[in-house]
């Protein structure tokens, strides 16, 4: 699955994206996030307020508790400031 | 309305909003009233050199387009016209464009106050400051007032 960051989590992280190979027991976007902050300094660091972080599965905005089974592009990202 | 098709862009280069508005009005005999917003960007009493717009390529055009089918299933609309500028944008340059037109004005007006409301807050674009005195500036916060405006078409639902 790939998964891309956007604003400060992209730039917490140091990366626009990459490919994840996250173990089975990872079924939610919250499984995702708790997974992904023992990757390292950064992702700790984007993923320290994790409620604030928003989700989108494939180019659609999801809760932390939608499942990723089968997703092709999960997304993370702060609140949205546009418009 | 069925057979409206909404003019949906997400680009860098500025737009020309009295074109913008005139192409969706061309040759229309039906339409009553078209409401227009500009959001522009400020410079936030000098202190701003300009606003960076970060936007996630493909999701930020899907997401307009529902914001725009939620409005026209909700509205009477005979056209409408969504531009979202990102990248470098300086004080004085258009960020964002909402064109509606329609039959009678309420319909026109409330939707275009919709979207804005709508696209502020489900939109994936973010905004990040570049300061005049030339530091780096920090990502713009969302605010709780611009959900409290998108919830309350809820509420009125």
């Amino acid at each position: 699955m790939k998964a891309v960051y956007f604003a400060w989590v992209r730039e917490r992280i140091g990366i626009p994206q990459e490919i994840l190979d996250p173990p089975p027991e990872v079924v939610t976007a919250r499984d995702l996030i708790a997974w992904l902050r023992t990757r390292g300094e950064g992702y700790e660091h984007a993923f320290e307020n994790s409620a604030t972080i928003r989700v989108a599965i494939d180019r659609v905005h999801a809760k932390h508790d939608a499942e990723i089974a089968g997703a092709r592009e999960v997304a993370f990202f702060p609140p949205m400031t546009g418009g | 309305m069925a057979g409206l098709r909404a003019t949906i862009r997400v680009q860098a280069e500025p737009f020309d909003v009295a074109a913008e508005s005139a192409a969706l009005t061309a040759g229309r005999r039906d339409l009553g009233a078209v409401v227009s917003f500009t959001g522009l960007c400020r410079d936030e009493d000098g202190r701003l050199a300009a606003l960076e717009i970060e936007h996630y390529p493909g999701m930020a055009e899907a997401e307009i387009a529902r914001v725009a089918a939620q409005a026209e299933a909700r509205w009477p609309l005979g056209g409408l016209c969504i531009v979202h500028r990102h990248g470098l944008i300086a004080p004085g340059e258009p960020i964002v464009l909402v064109v509606t037109a329609s039959r009678h004005r309420a319909a026109a007006f409330e939707a275009a106050c919709f979207l804005m409301d709508y696209l502020k807050t489900s939109a994936p674009f973010w905004k990040k400051e570049h300061f005049a005195d030339g530091t780096a500036g920090d990502w713009v916060a969302a605010k709780a007032a611009d959900e409290a405006a998108a919830g309350r078409w809820d509420s009125e639902g």
